[in-house]
């Protein structure tokens, strides 16, 4: 409750002001960046999401438990016996030499056509869309980002105090008109745009792909206007039934840098991902990597070469693809069934349904019924810098079973229906149809619900 | 007790507040730590009866926050049990932990507690929210404090200003609860006043002064250590000090609590405490009010919190009971 400042604070008896503690000595010395890293109540609803009582969601997690870990755990042994003075050392700041080699052949399905030497390794693609933004925005260059778009790349451009500026997606990915009309108003407002952020494969959070005819004209717009384009592709070779639309990359290798990662298709755990760029571009990276980093994990670099080396990973990466594609289906059929009201996306690979609401549900402020329902999901604001989304939730399907999914999404679809009777009593609709027998009330305007 | 007590902390859950649960868990187990104790910390699970009635535990601190921690239900099995636990016991934590129920109580024990209203969403459903709603502004005026009658950490609360404002405030607030408070708002300084009953019986610590920027002392405000300013002592004339102090005693007593609890308040331009709630578990995390005020009293927090941990063994035997229904 706040203290109202009008002379309710009393002095002490004899005394002047003195200073409070703000529990923090540093509290005047952070760097301006930092202003928007703050601990909110809807991180903390989501450590109820661990407990084994509820369905999350919410977390894009792989199921590893579908890896051979065995055999994983055996090529880890040997990696260490074998190779160990090499696999615990330093290694090099572009990423080892075998694993990048390979690289190349792990984004041919994507046409990525590059040289292993194009390839930079980072610790995840998190890094290198740190890495990327780093060389590239100063404070208050625009990025392009869809609407909506992945909330890590978007706490990345905060970090480095960009403006972004959302442009909107339908099933088809981004949409080309929209781009350029967003491009030509920012040019008119002789505001600098740097890049063009963008995941054109089973997006996170839309669960879209964006289609082969828009690739080239999204690409061909940002060349025309300078900007570039930004391409991240975590869930590219996650497709359920078709091989992969040629990438971004590919139409225009100079004016994109390409980010893969072995997250999806191989595991979180060893933190290893990649860039492609052109060539002043990577040597940039490298230099911005080694101060940031000195290098990526030899240990992690190796054993996934080891693993792509040893194993036969493209039948693996089938099989979590199977995996996915029967836990999608478990998704949109209990959506379909249970929840009637919402509408969603469809998507064709990776790991996530967008799903909106009736009007008027805020799936935030809904966030903590849906905990204590014991069931977890990312509301739909945390997908935007501008406060959009109040309306969407993203489901994450990738990993509770399938039996999981249906009782998640039953659990989901009670709370939308008792969030919609509270609408019902404190919504407009609900105000004007009760009490009018008094001769004042609060609906005047209209309540502002959202 | 002369040996180290062997002591299990409860923390986690599976309320809204799980998180702060934890942060209040691991401080209360390190300092126990430091003091020299045996400290198993665990979250409430399937295994957890197995382990109490396994030996080896001669305490329990609860740190649960939120439903189940705060409503007696866990210390309830801890009675069945026979485990001497740290705080106070099941009947006075239910009528702590439902803030109406608890607002008159301590109307009965003679503080002064804001005008309220609890009602559950079902009310306004059927008597219509618009008639319900202007009737509540009518009598209160605005501004007006909307939050779940049951609950902490300020989850679900709203400062309404304006009549238009109303009616999300409800929305929120009925989003972590069945029931709602609709209280008058109340003008003045805000302070916790933390009561430790050891040895020697309750005395009251100097209160918490809190002022967050931005003026509301939410969520953030709570657990983002910079985003509060507190004052130990509370910039209170002495009168008004001693005032907040005797309140938090009276509620200590009035509720029949036992080895710690912490009373917030909202101090008004005349030096009157007025009553919002009493928590049988605060939170013991960085930021929190009751490390804040036993620090600034010169306690030791290892000391104090093993002082605890011992009277709790040692009052096993008078430990009241619940009665049965």
């Amino acid at each position: 409750m706040p203290e109202d400042d009008d002379g309710m604070t009393q002095q002490p008896v004899g005394g002047g002001r003195a200073a409070g503690s703000r529990l923090d000595r540093w509290v005047d010395t952070y760097a301006l960046r930092t202003s928007g890293m703050t601990a909110s109540e809807i991180r903390a609803l989501f450590a109820v999401a661990s407990r084994p009582e509820v369905v999350s969601l919410a977390g894009g997690m792989p199921y590893l438990s579908a890896l051979p870990l065995d055999v994983v755990a055996e090529s880890l042994a040997r990696l260490v016996a074998e190779r160990g003075a090499v696999a615990l050392q330093y290694g090099s700041g572009q990423g080892d030499p075998g694993l990048r080699a390979k690289i190349i052949d792990v984004m041919a399905p994507q046409q990525v056509d590059a040289h292993p030497d194009d390839v930079v390794v980072t610790t995840g693609s998190q890094q290198a869309l740190d890495l990327v933004t780093r060389i590239f925005v100063d404070p208050g260059d625009v990025v392009i980002a869809e609407a909506p778009s992945y909330v890590g790349a978007l706490g990345v451009f905060r970090a480095y105090q960009a403006e972004v500026v959302h442009v909107p997606l339908d099933d088809d990915g981004l949409v080309p008109e929209a781009l350029e009309a967003a491009l030509q108003s920012l040019r008119a407002q002789g505001r600098r745009v740097k890049l063009l952020y963008t995941v054109p494969n089973h997006h996170n959070p839309a669960g879209v792909t964006l289609s082969a005819e828009r690739r080239p004209r999204i690409v061909e717009i940002a060349r025309r206007y300078g900007v570039l384009v930004l391409e991240d592709d975590p869930y590219g070779l996650l497709g359920f039934d078709a091989d992969p639309l040629p990438s971004l990359h590919s139409h225009d290798p100079e004016g994109v840098v390409y980010l893969g990662s072995f997250s999806k298709t191989f595991a979180p755990g060893f933190r290893v991902g990649w860039a492609v760029a052109p060539h002043a571009v990577r040597e940039k990276l490298v230099l911005a990597s080694e101060s940031a980093i000195l290098c990526p994990s030899a240990f992690s670099q190796l054993a996934v070469a080891t693993y792509l080396e040893d194993h036969d990973w493209k039948h693996q990466v089938g099989v979590f693809r199977d995996l996915y594609r029967e836990r999608a289906d478990a998704t949109l059929g209990a959506l379909a069934d249970l929840v009637p009201s919402a509408r969603w996306t469809t998507p064709r690979g990776g790991f996530y349904v967008w799903v909106t609401l009736p009007p008027g549900v805020n799936a935030k402020a809904m966030l903590p019924r849906a905990v204590t329902a014991r069931v977890a999901y990312v509301p739909g604001t945390a997908f935007f810098a501008d406060g959009q989304g109040r309306r969407s939730l993203r489901l994450s399907y990738c990993y509770p079973t399938s039996e999981r999914i249906r009782e998640g999404v039953r659990r989901l679809a009670s709370v939308i229906e008792a969030e919609n009777e509270l609408l019902a009593t404190f919504g407009p609709g609900g105000l004007r149809a009760a009490g009018t027998h008094r001769g004042h009330g609060v609906a005047s305007p209209g309540p502002d619900l959202s | 007790m002369t040996l180290a007590p062997r002591v299990l902390v409860l923390a986690g859950g599976l309320s809204h507040e799980r998180d702060v649960s934890l942060r209040s868990g691991r401080r209360v187990a390190e300092a126990l730590r430091d003091a020299g104790c045996a400290v198993l910390e665990r979250d409430v699970d399937a295994a957890l009866i197995d382990t109490l009635v396994g030996g080896g535990i001669d305490v329990v601190w609860p740190l649960l926050h939120g439903a189940s921690g705060e409503d007696g239900a866990v210390r309830d099995v801890f009675e069945l049990l026979g485990v001497p636990y740290v705080g106070s016991a099941p009947a006075p934590c239910r009528t702590a932990w439902d803030k109406s129920v608890a607002a008159s109580v301590a109307r009965a024990a003679g503080l002064a507690t804001p005008e309220a209203v609890a009602l559950p969403h079902g009310t306004f459903r059927e008597l219509g929210a618009q008639a319900v709603l202007a009737a509540i502004t009518e009598r209160m005026g605005l501004p007006l404090v909307v939050k779940p009658a049951r609950g902490g950490s300020a989850l679900g609360v709203n400062v309404v200003r304006t009549a238009n404002e109303l009616p999300r405030a409800m929305v929120e607030c009925f989003a972590y609860g069945d029931v709602a408070l609709v209280q008058r708002y109340v003008a003045g300084v805000e302070v916790a006043v933390t009561v430790l009953d050891l040895e020697g019986g309750p005395r009251a610590l100097l209160a918490v002064e809190i002022v967050p920027d931005g003026g509301f002392y939410g969520y953030d405000a709570r657990y983002v250590a910079g985003s509060t300013e507190f004052f130990c002592p509370a910039r209170l004339t002495d009168g008004a000090a001693d005032a907040a102090a005797a309140a938090a005693l009276t509620a200590h007593r009035a509720f029949g609590l036992r080895h710690l609890s912490r009373t917030d308040l909202i101090v008004d331009a005349d030096g009157r405490p007025w009553f919002l709630e009493v928590n049988v578990a605060p939170g013991m995390t960085e930021t929190s009010l009751l490390p804040q005020a036993a620090e600034a009293a010169g306690e030791d927090l290892s000391r104090l919190y093993r002082a605890l941990v011992e009277q709790a063994a040692g009052d096993q035997t008078a430990a009241p009971r619940t009665v049965p229904a």
